[in-house]
């Protein structure tokens, strides 16, 4: 036989056993051809568009994971950022937008649309202005779209005046979804370099320099790292590598099986597969635990940003090989209440922000579904935010932001957002302002990319 | 041709392999190699069969396995053999 029988068991368990999947595949879509003169009418084209592009999307991916026998457990779409198509829009307007990529979503089957967004790192335009403002009303009034607005890259620094506006935002659009905690804003990213072609939610957009329709594909695994390493409890760190290495090799092996089936069946092209690996709040499914069995007591112990260091890079040096073309995020992802092993670290009071922080330097994303207390300032938020944007604009990187003010709650509560966004403990905050620092606005210039130490 | 992978999984008992192969030759599937051990207590049996000729769709051919592993009580599985191809050989 050309696979052993002993290989076949192995990818079966670490389907049935280790929660193998493909987290999702992403049909990124060109909306620039359907801008019109009213916002009505760019609506009609809008969802005529994705309608067209989009409506086979759920049954082909059926189709493929009962053909290969693997879960797909996420099947989304992403789009040209919105603020693109508004130009014609009266500010009123906007929300008719999100109303029609809901209705959309909802048609199509995904549990996801993202786009509604906007890329604001130099400055404004009037129609960014338009979209950033809509963003809480917009988000309270939809359950599928998510929203992004990248404030910072490193060749043009950080637009602090975006960086202000997103806190007041924040907490409004956590307002207007009290009775879910704030549930609006885990569907809410504020990006420094934001990739093009991720296919992540909350912040997937379809990039000016993408293609007309694109397959995007990100695979998961955790479990099946975490699995692999228990086996070299004890053995030293080139030993752990190696094996991440291999474990990596054989997960995005299936992504990309995935991404060029997937791209064939439905006429778009493959993009490319997202290295990261991503947690579910299911146990067994945490990049914390795989942290914490390389040695640590609790994740965010002292050592714990170069447990993930090494896990990042060997996932990455382990996938690149197996894709042809990798791109999205492609590190791994940490997000607080999507992963049961970091929830119960800020349970254990071993895991901060400011851990996270240091964290994000070294992987991707960023602070990502972090819960705070509902009455921490906007101006707090906003400085949050400058922090971990600084971050990836120096270090030239994606870094972003995904917090929950949670209104009514303080440290030690919990918030239940229910599925893949799991339940949140609201975390401590320093206390200390930053009000006149957020007070400044302007912009923070790009960072210099020689004499680097 | 178009290999695909059955794994039948459960436990042990008389006429397993023959109910499952006297299904594949009725629906003209091919056998192209078949391996059977007591793993554990636990029956495991790994067929590649071609479906290239099959009578049927993959979709039914999913469903009917699933229902035929009900009635002899084990689990049994049909993928493309891509998959494993993807995962095991560069």
């Amino acid at each position: 036989m050309f696979i052993s029988a002993d290989e076949i068991t192995q990818t079966l368990h670490m389907i049935q056993s280790e929660h193998l999947d493909i987290r999702t595949v992403t049909m990124g879509i060109s909306l620039l051809d359907c801008v019109r003169d009213s916002a009505d009418a760019t609506c009609g084209a809008v969802y005529a568009k994705i309608m067209k592009r989009a409506a086979r999307l759920v049954p082909e991916c059926e189709a493929i994971e009962r053909e290969f026998g693997i879960p797909i457990v996420n099947k989304r779409i992403s789009i040209t950022p919105a603020a693109l198509l508004m130009g014609n829009f009266k500010p009123d307007e906007c929300v008719k937008l999100a109303l029609t990529l809901e209705k959309a979503a909802h048609d199509a089957g995904v549990n996801f649309i993202g786009g509604y967004s906007a890329l604001v790192h130099k400055g404004y335009t009037e129609a960014d202005v338009k979209l950033i403002d809509s963003i809480p009303e917009a988000l309270a009034a939809t359950t599928a779209v998510c929203s992004s607005v990248n404030v910072a890259t490193t060749k043009a620094g950080i637009n602090m005046n975006a960086v202000r506006d997103m806190g007041v935002l924040i907490k409004k659009a956590a307002e207007l979804t009290k009775d879910s905690g704030g549930s609006a804003c885990a569907r809410l990213v504020v990006f420094a370099n934001a990739p093009e072609d991720n296919p992540f939610m909350a912040g997937a957009f379809h990039g000016i320099g993408e293609p007309e329709c694109v397959i995007n594909v990100g695979v998961s695994g955790p479990g099946v790292v975490l699995s692999a390493i228990k086996k070299v409890r004890g053995e030293d760190f080139t030993v752990l590598a190696e094996t991440v290495k291999k474990t990596a090799f054989k997960i995005t092996r299936m992504g990309q099986i995935v991404a060029q089936e997937a791209g064939k069946r439905l006429g778009a092209e493959f993009g490319i597969v997202d290295l990261s690996l991503a947690p579910t709040p299911a146990v067994g499914d945490s990049v914390a635990r795989i942290l914490e069995e390389m040695g640590l007591e609790a994740c965010g112990a002292p050592g714990t940003t170069a447990a993930l260091a090494l896990l990042n890079d060997a996932v990455k040096k382990g996938g690149v090989m197996a894709s042809s073309h990798v791109g999205g995020l492609s590190g791994a992802f940490i997000p607080v209440s999507e992963d049961e092993g970091m929830i119960s670290a800020v349970r254990r009071g071993s895991l901060s922000i400011e851990k996270l922080e240091a964290m994000t330097c070294v992987c991707s994303v960023g602070l990502d579904m972090i819960v705070v207390p509902g009455d921490t300032s906007a101006s707090t938020i906003s400085a949050i935010i400058a922090d971990e944007i600084a971050i990836g604009t120096v270090n030239n990187k994606t870094t972003a932001v995904r917090i929950i003010p949670a209104p009514g709650l303080k440290e030690g509560d919990t918030v239940e957002f229910g599925g893949l966004l799991g339940e949140g403990p609201v975390m401590r905050v320093n206390p200390f302002g930053s009000e006149e620092f957020i007070a400044r606005g302007g912009r923070i210039p790009a960072p210099i990319h020689s004499l680097r130490n | 041709m178009n290999k695909a992978i059955i794994t039948v999984l459960g436990a042990d008992k008389k006429g397993i392999i023959a109910a499952v192969s006297g299904y594949l030759a009725k629906n003209d599937i091919n056998i192209l190699d078949i391996s059977q051990t007591i793993m554990a207590n636990i029956f495991t049996m790994i067929t590649m069969v071609d479906i290239s000729e099959a009578a049927k769709p993959f979709d039914e051919i999913y469903d009917d396995l699933k229902k035929l592993g009900d009635e002899l009580g084990v689990v049994i599985q049909i993928q493309l053999a891509e998959v494993f191809d993807a995962m095991h050989r560069i």
